[in-house]
């Protein structure tokens, strides 16, 4: 498709089919490149081990020798908080890709097809969303054991139907239009109406909202992870940090405050590029 | 139904459709069962190769849904289309082979084109997915000759729908409409979102793309200005069903039904010498759930008396002229 139009000679260069950068994408990027760099090049520089306990050099305030000072433990919080961001990003890669993934696929065939499949599925999707978000992670991830596994599976599960939900109500619009009735007289198949014709026109709400998911997510993580069933100690993970320091917080307040912060940068990193992507992804016209 | 010379391209016989209609609170009360809606009433056309047949009436009169049920996009819930005499509704026809001799054409350009795939890409696709050229040189050539048929620079092909304006894009609906190379196009009011100085512009396209590739069209209007401009038959339709079908000259000079009267007398009359008799039509076309009994305009009618409120009406023949009226064909 693409070499058929740079091959002709009165083409343009495909100029308007860059991305066209907006203010809240680029901001939003800039601070992700920021984030993964700290998070997979900082452990290289950081002289310390996120893990080693040290009870000489234990609640040292910020300074020059730890810039975030150090634990109750004598461990470094900047290397934690940075070790700690590389199994956040991890986790709440996985669970937003996985349930985005399953969830569109459901919207899409639900909301293209409609009738008995449509009725099938969103039926399963209100049962699922009748329980509450973190009774039901809890309740799989209590059941099966607290492991990673088992909160990719317990994540998937459950958010899985947000996605099912915003593309099937895209997709019932999307359906309605008359490209989608003359691709159907044009003799095209169901599959190739569905991902080229339906899908890029209703999937940008979910691609959004998957940024916000990521958010989501490792709040939830943090929130699993305090209660035992996420990730497990001596893992660094900023919810477990954040609830770690919270003994310590009028004599030691660096121990909570910096994954803290780790967790609001990155949740602005990615509302921003939520937001860029939105204008971005929206078609013209 | 009249003999005609030719035999038709296509052919509708004795078309209807009914939706089914959702309970809702009222009918849960009442304890009713919903009334169908009756869209499309036991319609018959024919078209020969090469004409183009007008389809007019009001808004909700049935004749989008008409179009739909020929092309396809419809199951009619009873009667049969046929296409060079085989059977192209219902069960057990070959959809690709359809799709390849009969398009359609919509009202809205704006949503009328996937707004993610640029012109090259939309043309691209059904000349790829029917394997009607092979090769990107081919294909590439067949996207440039479409454009140019339709009055369309090819070198605007890489651009995406948003930079067209609406004719331009209608005119892409037509050029992607033709990469199949059909035979019947259903024209389903292409002009009526666009300027009036636009409309003429397409209406001439439609008309010159009729003349070079003998095509034959069911074109779908509100504005019998419009039908009369590229029709050479016309069929009237009211509520699901055609109440006259003429020639489009005749259907102009001599309308028979009382409602091709009124419709043609609410035309603006550019010469101001001619008068016309005021036929005004009082209130709204019923609800086509529950039509009236008998003549399905007789609550409308200022000619309506009680043998139309009592009977309803067949199509009444004079020649190729057919009238659903029981005063049709009487003056003379």
């Amino acid at each position: 498709m693409t070499t058929t139009i740079t091959e002709t000679p009165t083409a343009s260069p495909r100029q308007r089919r860059l991305p066209r950068l907006n203010p809240p994408l680029t901001a939003g990027l800039a601070m992700l490149v920021i984030l993964l760099a700290a998070v997979l090049l900082g452990p290289l520089f950081s002289p310390y081990d996120p893990l080693k306990v040290d009870f000489a050099e234990a609640l040292r305030p910020p300074g020059a020798v730890h810039w975030f000072g150090t634990d109750n433990l004598g461990r470094d919080v900047l290397t934690r908080v940075l070790a700690a961001g590389l199994v956040d990003l991890q986790i709440a890669t996985v669970c937003v890709v996985l349930p985005f993934l399953i969830g569109s696929t459901v919207g899409a065939v639900a909301g293209y097809f409609g009738g008995l499949t449509d009725r099938i599925l969103m039926r399963i999707v209100d049962i699922l969303w009748a329980f509450p978000f973190y009774v039901l992670v809890i309740a799989i991830v209590g059941t099966l054991g607290p492991s990673t596994g088992n909160m990719y599976l317990a994540f998937t599960l459950v958010v899985w139907i947000s996605f099912a939900r915003i593309v099937r109500g895209e997709v019932l619009s999307v359906r309605q239009s008359e490209y989608v009735m003359a691709a159907r007289l044009l003799g095209y198949s169901h599959l190739r109406i569905i991902l080229r014709h339906v899908l890029p026109n209703a999937i940008t709400p979910a691609i959004v909202y998957a940024m916000a998911d990521v958010v989501l997510t490792i709040l939830a993580v943090t929130a699993l992870s305090f209660l035992g069933l996420g990730v497990q100690p001596p893992t660094p993970e900023w919810g477990v940090m954040i609830a770690d320091g919270r003994n310590f917080i009028f004599d030691a307040w660096w121990i909570s405050t910096f994954p803290g912060f780790a967790i609001i940068y990155t949740g602005i990193a990615f509302t921003l590029l939520g937001d860029g992507l939105d204008d971005l992804l929206r078609p013209k016209g | 139904m009249p003999a005609s010379t030719d035999t038709p391209l296509l052919e509708v016989r004795g078309l209807s459709k009914t939706f089914a209609q959702r309970r809702s609170l009222s009918h849960i009360v009442m304890s009713q069962a919903p009334h169908p809606l009756q869209a499309v009433r036991n319609v018959t056309l024919t078209l020969a190769p090469g004409e183009t047949l007008g389809l007019v009436g009001e808004s909700g009169c049935g004749k989008s849904t008409l179009g739909r049920c020929i092309a396809g996009f419809h199951e009619p819930t009873e009667g049969t289309v046929f296409l060079r005499g085989e059977k192209v509704s219902g069960d057990g026809y070959d959809r690709q082979r359809l799709s390849r001799e009969l398009q359609m054409i919509f009202q809205d350009p704006y949503s009328s084109l996937n707004p993610r795939l640029t012109v090259a890409q939309a043309l691209e696709e059904p000349i790829r997915v029917h394997g009607l050229r092979r090769g990107r040189g081919e294909i590439a050539d067949r996207v440039d000759e479409l454009m140019s048929t339709v009055g369309l620079p090819p070198g605007l092909k890489s651009q995406l729908p948003h930079a067209f304006s609406g004719g331009q894009r209608q005119r892409i609906s037509i050029a992607r409409a033709l990469a199949l190379e059909p035979d019947v196009i259903i024209a389903d009011e292409p002009v009526s979102a666009l300027d009036v100085s636009i409309q003429a512009q397409i209406l001439n396209l439609f008309e010159d793309l009729r003349s070079r590739l003998g095509l034959t069209y069911l074109f779908i209007a509100h504005d019998l200005n419009v039908v009369r401009h590229i029709s050479q038959r016309i069929a009237v339709m009211y509520l699901g069903e055609i109440v006259e079908i003429a020639d489009a000259d005749q259907l102009f000079e001599d309308p028979q039904h009382p409602y091709t009267r009124a419709l043609l007398s609410a035309l603006p009359q550019p010469d101001p010498t001619r008068r016309t008799e005021a036929v005004s039509l009082e209130g709204e076309p019923p609800d086509p759930s529950s039509p009236p009994s008998g003549c399905a305009f007789n609550v409308r009618c200022p000619l309506a008396h009680d043998a139309c409120r009592a009977q309803a009406q067949e199509l009444r023949w004079r020649g190729d002229h057919g009238a659903r009226c029981i005063e049709a064909f009487k003056r003379d």
